[in-house]
């Protein structure tokens, strides 16, 4: 499943867009190093194949549904992780970008999700260690079911995480975790069939294809270590960046706002802020979850949170409701406006 | 399966629109990316139950779909087609929260409807400015901002291919699958069976098809490095469309403009 | 600028799969000739082209271009004297615009930008698709697909022209009007085709290939004539050269109403 900008916040999203950020450069550098001249055009091509493989949907056996080819393994499989990475990245950006699947703030959550597992966690952990030397039948069904099954479920596990670290939406963390994890073991199943019965046609018929693949990826090279603590180094930096920028402490954001737009403003935004806290409070499930944002609302009873709602009394908020859809009016014949100002000249 | 065709088209529609000529057309790539990304920024940095501070940010997909001359009908329809994802995403909301949050009269409306309905504005807005974005500008202009951005080559010369082949690729796909499907009963969707053998077969034409690529780019002298010549300009319009917008949308961001109007009409009338 | 010859002795080449591409080539091309390649489908003519520009290398044999006999170390500069425009035209326009493919050439040359504009431009007005500067590949139709082929090659000034079916999947109209462009072109010309009828309008020499193997070397005309040789080969005469089935048949319902 995609992440969706709409789920997001601007923390999160931003957090794994440095992740991801960091991973595209490292990969990019790591291809330019591999100096394979003939990956260029391949890497194209398999990203517009895997596009369109992505749109036909076949129909699972022995149930109603029906599904499609997620495809990192099988680019890993063919390209090594780097140049994979770099391919299901480039996917996902087209996707966003002209089919709205997610949006371009949680792009940089759904190429962690759906190419950091599959290229740098499954294929050289699990992958490439079943299949050692010779390619079987049975081998390639085994490590295919399984890196798919592993790689879809941390993937899942990922959507969740980033899901209620952002508060945006109110499903608690153990449903949605029921919800999502079996849904992608079922997913990662079938993936791991459709893989592993690719894999198994290229290399009938084209055995060489797979065997160049396998020798000529130099996965020795891949430094996990370095890897996971670039990424660490990474959130830390923009989780820390953003905490500030969001911060708890009102003076830096009145600060910006006083310079801004003037002293009333900051009345409203001592309400956005308290109803921000307040909600922070609210949706901590996991108490352990250390919200940067909130570290001056943790100390706030629970008793202010229930009484600063009703402070947002029914004057304010109808206020709020009918500016809310003036606006949208007014909107809306402006745009009127512009078009027929057009169609005039 | 149908929307292979129709996919790839609706691609190839946007690039069409972007070029179209208008000044919002002319308008150098990289400030239409930045203007972009900080309105998704912003919009999607409210806090969950906003509703009426949002409204105002409507303001800058009309314009711009005005004034660069963009069919609204076309990105509706889109929007509508995408927007069951948003709809899945938020639903729950409204079971979960059932606090009452605004009593208007007798009726009483929770957090959660608050919440779903801040949702689906939130993604009409950054999905819309997302379609606008590409439509203003073209995705081979936006990859040329990013290489001026930085993001590193291998990354946007691999996005290049791959935008330049979804084509060909889809139009292969269609005809794989029409040509099966003609032999199917079932017409719903593939057997197993048929998808493994027609992807297996696109993959072996597609790996084909790289080294022929390949071929023809040796042909011409391919030493490994891709050039792109892009001559690109900030002029004063670009400063002042993103300087003005950032600053609009800061302003729309800290003042609840929608609030004071509201405040302003309820003391009127009283 | 001189006598730039096509010249190749004695090529041998078998696949890694096996089978043989080419046994026993050798022809001598002149500056400025245009030479049609024939016959029938895997006799290696597509073989012989790639080893023309070094993307083969013959497992026996040489080749000459101009002044230059082929090495691994001189095959930039033999692939700066021979263009060489492929079947398919979607293998050959992998850039995101018509402008940025026929670029390609003359940055991997070297030229600096302000040169490269120029050749750009020249060879695009040259097979008359400046218009289509800034399209991508994918909107153009195949006539318009084809000629950029041949402008990203023209851009990087070749010498010597090789292409490899150059009106297959053309329309009529669109056929004529490349046959038309190509009579203009100066270069040496070496043209491998389907298309007898162009062989005869273009080119006023002929090769033949046959399992591959050279099984004739000469003028145009006459080798088309020649029923036995085109049976062999497993050609067939040009349709121009063919009984033209209208006159044909209203010359024998003429002579049954006279009757």
């Amino acid at each position: 499943m995609h992440m969706a900008d709409a789920l997001i916040s601007p923390a999160v999203g931003g957090v794994m867009w440095a992740a991801t950020a960091g991973l595209i450069t490292y990969s990019a550098k790591k291809v330019k190093e591999e100096a394979d001249d003939r990956k260029v055009p391949l890497m194209g091509v398999l990203g517009a194949f895997i596009f369109a493989a992505q749109m036909i949907n076949f129909s699972i056996p022995a149930t109603g549904s029906s599904g499609h080819l997620g495809g990192g393994m099988i680019l890993a499989i063919l390209l090594g992780p780097y140049a994979a990475f770099l391919v299901m990245a480039s996917v996902l950006t087209v996707q966003a970008l002209f089919f709205a699947d997610g949006g371009l703030l949680a792009l940089g959550c759904n190429i962690f999700n759906l190419g950091f597992f599959p290229c740098f966690v499954v294929y050289p952990l699990i992958y490439r260690k079943i299949i050692v030397d010779d390619l079987t039948q049975k081998k390639i069904l085994f490590s295919s079911l399984v890196a798919a099954i592993i790689s879809l479920q941390l993937g899942a596990f990922g959507v969740v995480l980033e899901t209620v670290s952002s508060g945006i939406s109110e499903l608690p963390f153990r449903t949605f975790v029921l919800l999502m994890q079996p849904i992608h073991l079922a997913i990662g199943i079938v993936e791991g069939l459709v893989t592993a019965a690719v894999v198994s046609f290229v290399w009938k018929a084209r055995p060489e294809i797979i065997n160049a693949a396998e020798h000529s990826v130099p996965i020795g090279k891949i430094d996990m270590k370095k890897v996971l603590l670039g990424l660490v180094v990474a959130a830390v930096i923009a989780g820390g960046a953003l905490s500030w920028f969001a911060s708890s402490n009102p003076d830096g954001l009145e600060w910006a706002m006083f310079k801004t737009s003037g002293k009333e403003e900051l009345e409203s935004h001592e309400t956005v802020h308290t109803s921000l806290s307040g909600i922070q409070e609210k949706t901590s499930f996991l108490p352990d979850y250390g919200f940067k944002k909130s570290e001056p609302a943790e100390a706030e009873p629970e008793a202010d949170v229930k009484t600063s709602w009703p402070a947002i009394d029914a004057g304010t908020s109808v206020s709020g409701l009918i500016g809310g859809t003036l606006t949208l009016l007014i909107a809306v014949l402006i745009g009127l406006g512009l078009k027929r100002r057009k169609v005039k000249s | 399966m149908n929307n292979i065709g129709k996919n790839s088209f609706d691609i190839g529609y946007m690039d069409t629109l972007a070029a179209g000529d208008s000044l919002l057309h002319r308008l150098d790539p990289r400030a239409k990316l930045i203007t972009t990304l900080l309105f998704i920024v912003t919009v999607v940095s409210f806090d969950k139950y906003t509703l009426s501070a949002m409204t105002p940010f409507f303001i800058y997909p009309i314009v711009l779909i005005s004034f660069g001359g963009l069919p609204y009908g076309y990105i509706l329809k889109k929007l509508l087609i995408v927007s069951p994802f948003a709809i899945l995403v938020g639903i729950f909301n409204p079971l979960m929260d059932r606090e009452i949050l605004i009593q208007l009269g007798s009726i009483g409306i929770s957090g959660g409807w608050i919440s779903f309905i801040s949702i689906i504005l939130r993604f009409v807005l950054t999905v819309t400015a997302a379609f606008i974005l590409i439509s203003l500008t073209g995705f081979n202009a936006v990859c040329g901002a990013l290489i001026k951005f930085c993001v590193p080559r291998p990354f946007v010369i691999q996005l290049l291919f791959f935008y330049r082949y979804i084509f060909v690729l889809t139009d292969e796909t269609e005809r794989m699958v029409r040509a099966s499907s003609f032999r199917a009963f079932n017409s719903k969707a593939i057997g197993f069976r048929v998808f493994v053998s027609l992807i297996g077969n696109l993959l072996l034409r597609t790996l084909d098809r790289s080294e022929r690529i390949y071929r023809a780019m040796c042909c011409r002298g391919f030493d490994g490095h891709i050039r792109i010549i892009r001559s690109m300009k900030i002029g004063y319009q670009e400063i002042i469309f993103t300087f003005g917008w950032a600053l609009l949308f800061i302003f729309l961001r800290y003042s609840n403009v929608p609030l004071k109007l509201g405040t302003l009409i309820i003391g009127v009338l009283k | 600028m001189s006598h730039h010859i096509v010249e190749a002795v004695d090529l041998h080449y078998t696949y890694p799969d096996g089978t043989v591409g080419l046994e026993g080539v050798s022809f001598h091309i002149s500056h400025g000739e245009s030479v049609a390649l024939v016959g029938e489908n895997g006799a290696g003519k597509s073989t012989l082209l790639l080893h023309l520009n070094g993307y083969l290398t013959a497992w026996q044999g040489t080749i000459q271009i101009g002044d230059y006999i082929l090495t691994k170390k001189n095959l930039q500069a033999v692939r700066r004297c021979v263009g060489m425009v492929f079947q398919n035209p979607d293998d050959q326009l992998f850039m995101p615009t018509v402008f940025d493919d026929v670029a390609f050439g003359p940055l991997n040359l070297g030229f600096t930008q302000d040169e490269v504009e120029r050749k750009v431009t020249e060879a695009l007005e040259t097979v008359g698709v400046e218009h289509l500067k800034k399209r991508p590949p994918y909107k153009l139709s195949q006539g318009e697909k084809r000629s950029v082929s041949i402008a990203t090659v023209l851009a990087m000034s070749p010498d010597i022209l090789v292409m490899d079916e150059p009106t297959s999947s053309l329309d009529p109209k669109s056929r004529i009007q490349l046959i038309e462009l190509l009579k203009t072109f100066r270069h040496t010309k070496i043209i491998a085709t389907h298309d007898l009828d162009m062989a005869m309008d273009l080119c006023e020499r002929t090769i033949v290939l046959h399992q591959g193997k050279i099984v004739a070397d000469g003028l145009t005309l006459k080798l088309f004539q020649d029923e036995d040789l085109l049976h062999r080969s497993s050609l067939e005469k040009p349709l121009k050269m063919q009984k033209c089935p209208v006159c044909s048949s209203s010359l024998t319902t003429h002579t049954t109403v006279l009757r």
